[in-house]
């Protein structure tokens, strides 16, 4: 396992309000990785600072084999590197089909003209096949995006992830609003994706992160406070008394 | 995987619509040409094939709104100052050239032959003699040449809309915010082009558009069918290079960016470049079309590029139904002709007993109210009642 992505130092203050203290957290390739935080904790702002929507004051984002510094790029230049999100709610394009949105999605030149002199090719088709069987969508192909209930959109948005063929995924709370049946689906989908990249998962959802049996990183002001697997985690006092100590420390 | 993919289909299988609609134009066109009074059988009268052909070329206009807002969510209120551009550029050398061919008649019969300097004054004279001037501005500097007047019709608007594009869409201003931006750019404009000094006349416009040099012995009837051709020609060639654009995967994109941008952005597409493309080629197309236009009009003058004219041009679209080409044309032949009826005249007044409803002043509430219940009761507008019943039957 190499390292992916080494954030180090980085801080965040948002006038006066410090989402972002002193970060340092590292990412192999592949590994699946979990984020815990009670709220405000900075789960978010994390995830906006990986994908260039906000940028740091101070600090250092390595990334790749090259470990090129992500920051001062672009939202699209970090994700052409090969940086997918998925946000925590779906976002995914409602008017089109779900074809549609996973073709959008499919790793391909992203230049105007290219894409609109672009042909669909039957290796796109095989890719979009494959991957609608993985998200379990084959038969909903045509339909309108919009139409999906909520857990088969958040199953469409790790598609477009997957189709995107990233090598860090960032998932934020993917179980949300879930079934206990499509919860064990997403679970299997997230460490199929997980064999061959890295993928962070942020969730709150305790039964989820142990199900994922993966490391844990608990973030607390902006910080991480504690790494490692969830029994060790969960044995932190800090950890208990910050987060697992507030049963109410809610979504 | 022997199942799938599923053939790939032609684009005009895949679009049917847009055959229907060339046939649909190809129809009217040629039943207004046998009509008219060129051909000889006179039923539609000249000033009404210059109605209708002007009407077209709001068509062509509209479509490409309809691309730029519809597909791509840009509510421009600045494309009518593009059309304008269009009709400015062409008017100038229209106007240069006429001008140019009544000078050389005049002086002929003098005895000495005129110096070049002579007939380029007296040309100065003749077209700026009413804002009280006779240099000719720099910006005429290609007046005298139909192909730099032509290109300028592109590359003006083009270029316009480029680094106006570049600007706003890469400082991330969206929404209204960029509604407002574009309408304050079609207001300096129309500001720019009333004052004198502006070298367009000011508030004269151009004028005498209709008559085209060399053509003086070809009657209005004749000029207006060839420019009613011209226009549906250019209808139909837009129609299908948008059609085209919309069903590419960039079509897809833009709609995507409709819907979510910054959702585009963490796609990995560089969404600016996307809003550049769509807004510059529309304003390209809006161009054109005025070029046409305005031929048929006879006349531009600054208060055509005000920002008002792209605001009808919105509320065009919005009845037609945004997202779809046909709704945009249905909406600006219906609106646009309506109009001319109720305002020209040709609506009967309703007399109430107490109170007169004279359609010239009634007009304009009438269609804001069409454009509210429009939005409330039918947001996909015209064309989308018009997919319900295909779907249905």
């Amino acid at each position: 396992m190499t390292t992916l992505l080494e954030m180090s130092g980085i801080s965040k203050n948002f006038d006066g309000f410090q989402a972002i203290t002193n970060l340092s957290l590292q990412i192999g390739e592949p590994e699946l990785r979990a984020v815990i935080g009670p709220n405000g904790a900075g789960k978010t702002t994390f995830m906006d600072i990986i994908t260039g929507k906000t940028k740091p004051d101070e600090g250092r984002i390595l990334f790749g084999d090259d470990s090129r510094s992500l920051i001062g790029m672009s939202e699209s230049e970090i994700a052409s590197l090969g940086i997918g999100r998925k946000f925590q709610k779906p976002t995914v394009f409602e008017a089109q089909t779900v074809r549609e949105n996973l073709a959008m999605a499919l790793k391909n030149p992203r230049a105007v003209f290219s894409v609109l002199l672009y042909r669909k090719t039957s290796k796109g088709a095989e890719r979009i096949e494959e991957i609608a069987d993985e998200i379990n969508l084959t038969d909903q192909l045509t339909r309108p995006a919009g139409e999906l209930s909520h857990g088969q959109k958040q199953w469409l948005e790790i598609g477009m992830l997957l189709a995107q063929s990233p090598r860090l995924l960032l998932v934020d709370e993917p179980a949300a609003g879930m079934t206990a049946h499509e919860r064990e689906h997403t679970t299997d989908i997230l460490k199929k994706a997980a064999k061959t990249r890295a993928v962070i998962v942020v969730e709150h959802d305790m039964e989820f992160v142990r199900r994922l049996n993966c490391k844990v990183t608990v973030l607390h002001e902006g910080s991480v406070l504690a790494e490692g697997s969830l029994d060790h985690v969960t044995k932190n006092k800090t950890v208990v008394d910050v987060y697992l100590g507030r049963t109410d420390a809610g979504d | 995987m022997s199942q799938t993919p599923p053939p790939r289909k032609s684009f005009i299988v895949r679009n049917p619509s847009v055959l229907y609609f060339l046939a649909a134009l190809a129809l009217f066109t040629v039943f207004v040409a046998v009509m008219s009074e060129a051909t000889g059988t006179g039923l539609i009268s000249t000033s009404f094939v210059k109605t209708l052909g002007k009407t077209l070329c709001f068509c062509l206009i509209a479509i490409a709104m309809d691309v730029v807002w519809g597909y791509c969510g840009i509510l421009s209120l600045g494309h009518f100052a593009f059309f304008g551009i269009g009709g400015y550029a062409i008017g100038m050398w229209l106007m240069y050239a006429r001008t140019e061919l009544i000078v050389a008649q005049s002086l002929a019969g003098q005895v000495i032959p005129p110096t070049q300097q002579e007939v380029t004054d007296a040309i100065g004279k003749q077209i700026f003699g009413v804002v009280g001037s006779s240099d000719f501005p720099a910006i005429w500097m290609f007046a005298d040449s139909l192909f730099m007047q032509l290109a300028i019709v592109v590359l003006v608007p083009g270029l316009l809309a480029l680094v106006f594009g570049w600007l706003a869409f890469r400082s991330r201003v969206t929404g209204v915010y960029l509604s407002i931006l574009t309408q304050a750019m079609t207001l300096a404009l129309a500001l720019y082009l009333f004052q004198n000094d502006s070298g367009l006349r000011g508030n004269n416009g151009l004028s005498g558009l209709q008559n085209i040099p060399g053509f003086a012995d070809s009657g209005q009837d004749v000029i207006s069918l060839v420019f009613f051709l011209a226009s549906a020609a250019a209808l139909a060639l837009g129609y299908v290079v948008f059609a085209w654009i919309t069903d590419s995967k960039l079509g897809n994109i833009i709609q995507a960016i409709r819907d979510d941008e910054s959702r585009v952005r963490f796609l990995g597409y560089h969404v600016e470049s996307y809003k550049l493309f769509v807004f510059t080629i529309t304003a390209i197309v809006a161009g054109i079309a005025g070029a046409l236009y305005y031929p048929q009009a006879g006349i531009i003058n600054p208060a055509e590029v005000a920002p008002i004219a792209s605001i009808y041009l919105a509320v065009w679209v919005a009845i037609g139904g945004r997202g779809r080409l046909y709704g945009a044309v249905i909406g600006a032949a219906l609106v646009s002709l309506l109009s001319s009826w109720f305002t020209g005249g040709g609506a009967p007044d309703i007399d109430l007993g107490f109170y007169k409803i004279q359609w010239v002043d009634w007009w304009l509430v009438l269609l804001g109210v069409t454009f509210a219940l429009v939005t409330l009761f039918a947001p996909k507008g015209i064309g989308g009642l018009f997919d319900k019943l295909v779907r249905k039957s």
